[in-house]
Formats: structure tokens, sequence, C-alpha cells
């Protein structure tokens, strides 16, 4: 009604960055990466009964494929190095979810061999509670996840060299 | 009874000069002898009792007496199905055993990982490093004069602190 409709109704129309968050949020790939009893559940979440694959994420065996890192369990002192050059290799863009409490805050592993916390070392965009988190929390987790890339501003323009990608607040 | 083991009965009548202490709590047999002939009294468990399994090497730090470390040796008998404990005592100020990597392979890395978290010097291992803590790790983690936290964090004061 007075709308005026030049393009029809087969074509939708919308703003480059939402069509690539659309795109990076619809197909986060996380790397195949486990360090403790986390990883057992994140494998279940993976698995036939909870089946990430249907919000289009899918385990990758390499980081240079991967835009996400999932911490699933207690990283150790002597874990951080291999899981920061991890972390460096998946290229931009990339989110890092703390999944459990390990990951979160070091857990019950008050120790001088764990680190407290992977935010020690790594940007985290979704921390994940739980001993460990079920997989029903995870997905909460990883949905999360897609809404902050849902609301992040300038995707389109920082892939092509114009500016930085802004994150939405928290 | 103790008395009757095999193994105690074997070390009282080679090695009376150097064994310590025998006792038996559980069924478990655990003879102490002195660290300097250590090596010999794990030969002759081998060879002539056919203790031929070392299952485990390890220590225990008992902080505030003399001596102050243990070093504790598991050995099986594979053949005749028992078991025997060896500790030997070692001081904090000579920290160091003989190595029983000549009598079996299998103490390599179970006295790399005594040396790692006890700081027990085995003269004569072939590769004694650190085999859990990194290679730039300082200190021993579980001597217990180790801060449970770490030495860079503030000691725990209890939950409420």
């Amino acid at each position: 009604m007075g709308v005026n409709q030049p393009l029809g109704d087969n074509i939708i129309t919308t703003s480059l960055d939402s069509l690539v968050n659309w795109a990076r949020k619809s197909s986060i790939w996380p790397m195949t990466f486990g360090l403790a009893c986390c990883a057992i559940e994140m494998m279940a979440t993976g698995a036939a009964k909870h089946d990430l694959d249907r919000f289009g994420i899918i385990f990758r065996a390499s980081p240079r494929q991967s835009d996400c890192i999932i911490i699933a369990g207690t990283v150790t002192k002597k874990m951080l190095p291999v899981i920061k050059t991890v972390y460096e290799q998946m290229p931009e863009p990339k989110w890092v979810v703390a999944m459990g409490a390990c990951a979160c805050s070091g857990g019950i592993f008050d120790t001088y061999s764990v680190v407290q916390g992977i935010d020690e070392a790594l940007p985290v965009d979704v921390y994940i509670p739980g001993c460990p988190p079920r997989p029903e929390a995870l997905l909460y987790g990883l949905m999360k996840l897609q809404d902050k890339i849902a609301n992040e501003k300038n995707s389109f323009g920082s892939s092509i060299g114009l500016g930085e990608r802004l994150e939405p607040a928290a | 009874m103790a008395e009757n083991n095999r193994a105690v009965v074997k070390l009282k009548e080679r090695f009376a000069d150097a064994l310590l202490e025998y006792k038996e709590h559980r069924g478990e047999v655990t003879v102490t002898v002195k660290k300097e002939s250590i090596l010999e009294v794990l030969k002759c468990l081998r060879d002539d009792l056919r203790y031929n399994f070392l299952s485990d090497v390890t220590a225990v730090d008992y902080l505030g007496q003399e001596p102050r470390f243990m070093v504790v040796y598991h050995l099986l008998s594979i053949p005749n199905k028992d078991r025997v404990r060896v500790k030997a005592p070692v001081t904090e100020a000579d920290c160091s055993i003989d190595s029983a990597t000549a009598l079996w392979n299998s103490a390599n890395w179970l006295e790399r990982e005594a040396y790692d978290l006890f700081g027990i010097d085995f003269k004569n291992h072939p590769n004694l490093v650190r085999i859990l803590m990194t290679d730039d790790w300082v200190g021993h983690p579980l001597r217990k004069d180790y801060p449970l936290q770490g030495p860079d964090r503030e000691p725990y004061k209890g939950r409420l602190s």
C-alpha cells in the first residue's frame, strides 16, 4: 500500500552486514579440539541426538578451516602454548567459547599447574558454566554466540579492508 | 607375618646391616633399606627371588622429619604372583640415590617423574630431565613446601578470604 516494489516479490533487500553476519552465524565451524571431560559432552552435542549440524556447526580438523574454538576442558599451563598456537592459526574472524567451569575459571583445579580461566590468554566470547555443561547448555551457548555474530557491525567492510569489525556490547 | 615373607628372610640373611625396617600391613610387605645398598637389594630381589617387574618408583616427602624423603619401589614377581615394597630414606642435604635404570628400563620414566615432582637426583640416570612439568619450570611441585597454587599467586587463606 503505497510501497513501491520495483523488484517484485522475489527479491529481499538487506544490508551487506546482515548478509555476512547471517552467513557467518549459520556456518560456525569449530576447531575439533577437546581437553578433558567437557570434550565428551561436546562430542555428545555433535552426535545424532543433539546434532550440531542443524545449526551449520561442523567440526573441522584444521585450525585454518575453523572460525571458532570451543575450549572444552581444563587448560593446564603445559597445554596453554598449544592452544595459543592453534588459536593463532585460525583465520579472522574467530570466536572463543569457554566451555565448563575449568575453561571459565580453573574450576576445582585451583592449583599451580592449571590456568585459572582461558580468558587469561584468549578473548572469550561466550562462557558456559557447568561441570561439565550438558549438551543443552552448550547448544544454548552456541546460540548466544550466533546472536552475538548476528549483531556485529561492519562485518562486510572489515572483510574488504575498510575499518574494524565492531562487536556488539555484551 | 613379615618375618616369614621370602623377601624379608632373604634380605635379613644377605643384607643384615642395610636392612632398616620391615613390616606387613594388610598383607603388604614393606622393607626399608639404606639408600647406599638399594641397587644391590633390588638386584637380589630381581635375580634371586624373581621379583622381575618394577611397577612403580615414586617418593614421599615427610617435611619436618629427617631424613625428609623416602624413595619407594614397588616390585611384582610375575612367576610367584606376589609383591614387595622397598623403601629407601633420602636426606634433603644429599638428595640423591642410585638409578635403577641399569636393572629395569621401566625405571627410566618413573625416576624422571620422581625427579620432576620431588627433585630427587637419580645418579647414573641416562636422561634425567623433567617429564610432566615444562622444561623451564622452577621447583618441584609435590614437595610439601611448594605453594599449592603456584609461586606467583597469593597463598590460599580459606574459602571466605
